[in-house]
């Protein structure tokens, strides 16, 4: 439906359109968000009826206490865990558009600084040290996983803004710290014995761990993320021309590159801390939502938050559900949504595929 | 708005200077002319005028105020810099690149105002450019998107326009086009810097001429006075007759 409007409208003058467009996409993702979050309440084991999910919400917010089994599945393990994927999806995707946009490369996501891999490693560290002393095993892990996810951006950094041009250099320091901090968590499991299960959680990625304290964290990052990229939307706009262009026009360009690199790291880190590695979302929602309302970040920064949201809370609803009652990597699924609709979307408009 | 330079030095490495105790004062109300062979430093020069190389010594003055005591937006409200090397495959129309002209200007994340709107569509206007508003940049040749550059540099309404070889890519009746709408800004009061390569057509258009030559300047003054037989086979080491009837009409012929 959105291609044939748009393909209508985009002759007679493609700057207004694009602006109504993007209020289209914007709403029609919105839409399905919320449509996306009743549904992920209603199934699973005990399916509860959406006018019965409104009616426990309604007095739960009215702050009726928590009271029979189906307000205990609602909320303390459906809703949070539903919750904590929007947040999970759209710091992803919101941290992949920034990625691209930093390296001006359609290929970049957090992944490819390091950070993800960073994360993770510090996640596993952590939760292999604390069962060696004796305490709280998720905790260090989520305390450890951000604290490496941020150091090893701080090391790629320092390595790579000694190259020539900073792109590149940051680029390969990235792969490199990346591809070394994955290889010492292969490691890892070797010395992992009984806890190899917890471990493979932060490698697979899943949201099986979800609790209100993680939506809390979660919330507070994707926010500040999101405020963030809307506040500078104009300034990558300008940074997407190139570093002197960008100069030329009064941008700040080695601030604005800090600020994204701390921003990446930061959604990144925490949200990799709380849900493992979770691939595709960041690589893959920027360029379906650039696709539908072209470059500008004015535009695309929004449904870009909101597309990732709605990508990982579908597939994790079918994660959780296909082969109930075991659990299926909600990788998978980010993948086999994410990828038809990509390449569909990439056919039918190729032109302005690239940041 | 004047700019000043005075006993501007610069290197990209120590022992090879670019510019070597550069003094020149640029007018407004003037099309100046940036010439000389390849490499004799005129794309730095433009360069260092908006502060984006900052020179190992001497300095460069907008009317009274030092350059180096601005900072980089406050530069970019005063002097539009079209630049060389302008990747190709940028994902914005034509009409998106010239709003982001207007970025020394604006809030940060607003949507474009109606003003702005009708200012592009009036930079893209002046040159020839309104039927290609709507189309992706990497969807124009060389010579469309050198043209949108050059209005983006309109749109930033600033009192200097400095331009690398603006019309490298265009074909003759735009290139004219071009160097008409020069003399018309420099009309307006405003202070154009174009660095030429062509010989003949540009210095037609073009009140001061500089000649660059190893990093020094070799002349200045008007392109009758600068452009002549001993200068062209000095400095460029060309044998050519050329000779000046008047201001504007030149005759050359080679050997």
């Amino acid at each position: 439906m959105i291609s044939r409007v748009t393909s209508k409208t985009r002759q007679s003058s493609g700057s207004l359109s694009l602006h109504r467009r993007a209020r289209q996409v914007t709403l029609l993702l919105a839409g399905c968000l919320l449509a996306a979050l009743g549904l992920a309440l209603a199934t699973g084991s005990v399916p509860i009826p959406v006018h019965e999910i409104a009616r426990r919400l309604a007095g739960w917010m009215g702050g009726h206490p928590v009271g029979d089994a189906i307000d205990r599945i609602l909320f303390a393990a459906r809703l949070p865990r539903v919750l904590l994927g929007m947040l999970a999806g759209s710091s992803l995707a919101l941290a992949g558009l920034a990625a691209q946009t930093l390296f001006r490369n359609p290929l970049a996501s957090p992944s490819i600084i390091g950070v993800s891999n960073g994360a993770a490693l510090g996640a596993v560290g952590g939760l292999l040290l604390a069962a060696s002393v004796g305490i709280h095993g998720t905790a260090a892990a989520i305390t450890a996983s951000v604290a490496t996810g941020l150091a090893v951006t701080a090391v790629v950094f320092a390595l790579g803004r000694r190259g020539s041009y900073f792109g590149h250099g940051l680029l390969l320091a990235g792969i490199a710290v990346g591809a070394l901090c994955s290889s010492l968590t292969t490691a890892m499991l070797y010395l992992a014995g009984e806890r190899l299960q917890a471990i493979v959680f932060w490698l697979m990625g899943g949201l099986w761990q979800a609790n209100w304290q993680h939506v809390l964290i979660l919330a507070l990052a994707s926010l500040a993320g999101l405020a963030c990229m809307v506040v500078w939307s104009r300034d990558l706009n300008v940074f997407l021309l190139g570093e002197r262009t960008a100069r030329d026009l009064g941008l700040d360009v080695p601030k604005l590159q800090r600020r994204l690199l701390a921003l990446i790291a930061v959604l990144a880190s925490v949200t990799v801390s709380l849900t493992g590695v979770i691939g595709f979302i960041g690589l893959i929602v920027p360029h379906l939502v650039r696709l539908l309302v072209g470059a500008d970040h004015r535009r695309l920064v929004v449904p870009v938050a909101l597309g990732g949201a709605l990508l990982l809370v579908l597939a994790d609803t079918c994660a959780r559900t296909l082969a109930a009652p075991a659990e299926i990597p909600v990788g998978i699924f980010t993948a086999v949504v994410g990828a038809p609709v990509f390449l569909w979307l990439l056919q039918t408009r190729r032109t302005q595929a690239a940041p | 708005m004047n700019l000043r330079i005075e006993n501007l030095c610069f290197a990209y490495r120590q022992e090879v200077p670019v510019l070597a105790d550069v003094s020149l004062t640029i007018r407004s109300g003037r099309v100046t002319g940036l010439l000389g062979p390849n490499g004799s430093g005129k794309s730095t020069l433009l360069r260092c005028l908006n502060g984006s190389l900052r020179a190992q010594s001497g300095g460069i003055w907008l009317d009274d105020r030092p350059l180096a005591a601005l900072d980089r937006r406050e530069i970019a409200r005063h002097i539009a810099v079209a630049a060389q090397d302008t990747p190709a495959a940028l994902p914005f129309t034509a009409l998106e690149l010239v709003l982001l002209g207007r970025y020394p200007h604006g809030t940060r994340w607003q949507p474009d105002s109606p003003e702005d709107l009708r200012l592009a569509r009036e930079c893209l206007a002046r040159l020839d450019l309104t039927a290609l508003a709507d189309r992706p940049c990497d969807q124009l040749s060389g010579g469309e998107r050198q043209r949108v550059i050059v209005a983006r540099t309109l749109a930033q309404q600033t009192p200097v326009l400095l331009w690398d070889e603006p019309g490298s890519h265009l074909d003759l009746r735009h290139q004219l086009d071009l160097y008409r709408l020069a003399r018309n800004l420099a009309a307006e009061g405003r202070t154009v810097v174009m660095v030429c390569h062509d010989l003949l057509l540009a210095p037609m258009f073009v009140d001061d001429c500089v000649l660059l030559h190893r990093a020094r300047i070799r002349v200045v003054g008007r392109p009758s006075a600068v452009l002549t037989h001993g200068n062209l086979r000095d400095v460029f080491g060309c044998g050519m007759e050329i000779e000046w009837p008047d201001q504007t009409s030149v005759n050359a012929r080679w050997h």
